[in-house]
């Protein structure tokens, strides 16, 4: 039964490959993607503690700076 | 007119939107493996091998569909000089991409035991291939130019007249005689798939569409991240 999974009649190797090759590519973009993602959000926190208390209350007063670092904390994905 | 882009009102959206996008991807990705893998039946010519169009149709049809939406957002981008039109096509590029080149090598496993040949020179192959030329020259403009509107430029640029081979891949089997089959798949006309193969082939396109989807919105939070990075140096 499991032979017959894996060996698809001849066509396991192809149909395996292509497939192990997808989800490979799928998690390697996925990784890319998030690392990128959390490098910018890195030095965006790390500028924002390199701010003065006048610049925070500007920078504050943007809703999508307050959101990037709630981000920081809740962030799951 | 178009304020309901501004980046700053709908990242509250974006920056939210993956972890429930990622969730329903993983199910609708297993569901789709098991149908693709196990459950649907073997085709009586090409037996098993058939599987594999469950991954290589949908790869196929979201790298054209990526493609052709960045061409138009280009085209409105022009028109309207909106930044945030270029900057949707910007983070759609990367998963088009990579769903091309599934496409290319999903395509080339399949061809080794359905036709004798990993690679042919065929219209419909040859001219997927330009298409992930034009990826690369898109996603190069935006690396090169360090210039921002000059990049905008020329990456639109690209994408208009990367658009023009769209047509000409989706036409290719009809109008050249090719080793690619015709589409059995229509929106105008009778589907020539049966249902058992039919099913499995939408549910792994929408699980293929997710995992776009879901690129695409980290990509645009990172891309808006960067935007703020260089507003807080300007404070």
């Amino acid at each position: 039964m499991i032979n017959e999974i894996f060996s698809m009649n001849g066509y396991g190797a192809y149909v395996w490959s292509a497939f192990s090759f997808t989800l490979i590519s799928f998690a390697s973009l996925f990784f890319v993607t998030k690392l990128q993602f959390l490098k910018e959000r890195r030095k965006f926190v790390q500028k924002f503690g390199l701010l003065n208390v006048k610049e925070i209350r500007t920078a504050k007063s943007q809703k999508i700076n307050k959101e990037i670092l709630d981000g920081v904390l809740n962030s799951k994905i | 007119m178009l304020n309901f882009l501004e980046p700053n009102k709908i990242f509250s959206i974006t920056s939210k939107a993956p972890k429930y996008v990622f969730f329903l991807f993983v199910i609708v990705l297993s569901i789709g493996l098991t149908e693709a893998l196990f459950l649907s039946p073997e085709d009586y010519k090409q037996s098993h091998s058939v599987r594999i169009m469950y991954v290589h149709v949908p790869s196929a049809w979201i790298s054209l569909g990526i493609f052709s939406i960045i061409a138009f957002l280009s085209i409105l981008s022009f028109i309207f000089k909106n930044k945030n039109f270029s900057l949707i096509s910007k983070s759609l590029a990367p998963s088009g991409f990579v769903f091309n080149i599934i496409a290319l090598v999903t395509g080339a496993i399949w061809g080794k035991p359905t036709w004798g040949t990993w690679w042919a020179w065929d219209a419909r192959i040859t001219s997927m291939l330009i298409l992930a030329l034009f990826y690369s020259m898109y996603l190069l403009s935006w690396k090169i130019f360090k210039n921002e509107e000059k990049a905008v430029k020329v990456s639109s640029v690209i994408a208009i007249l990367g658009v023009i081979n769209v047509p000409i891949i989706k036409f290719s089997v009809d109008w050249w005689s090719t080793l690619h089959q015709s589409s059995s798949v229509k929106i105008l006309s009778t589907t020539t798939i049966h249902t058992s193969m039919l099913i499995p082939l939408v549910i792994m396109t929408a699980a293929f569409t997710l995992f776009s989807i879901l690129i695409f919105l980290m990509k645009y939070n990172t891309e808006l991240i960067k935007i703020k990075n260089k507003g807080l140096d300007r404070l």
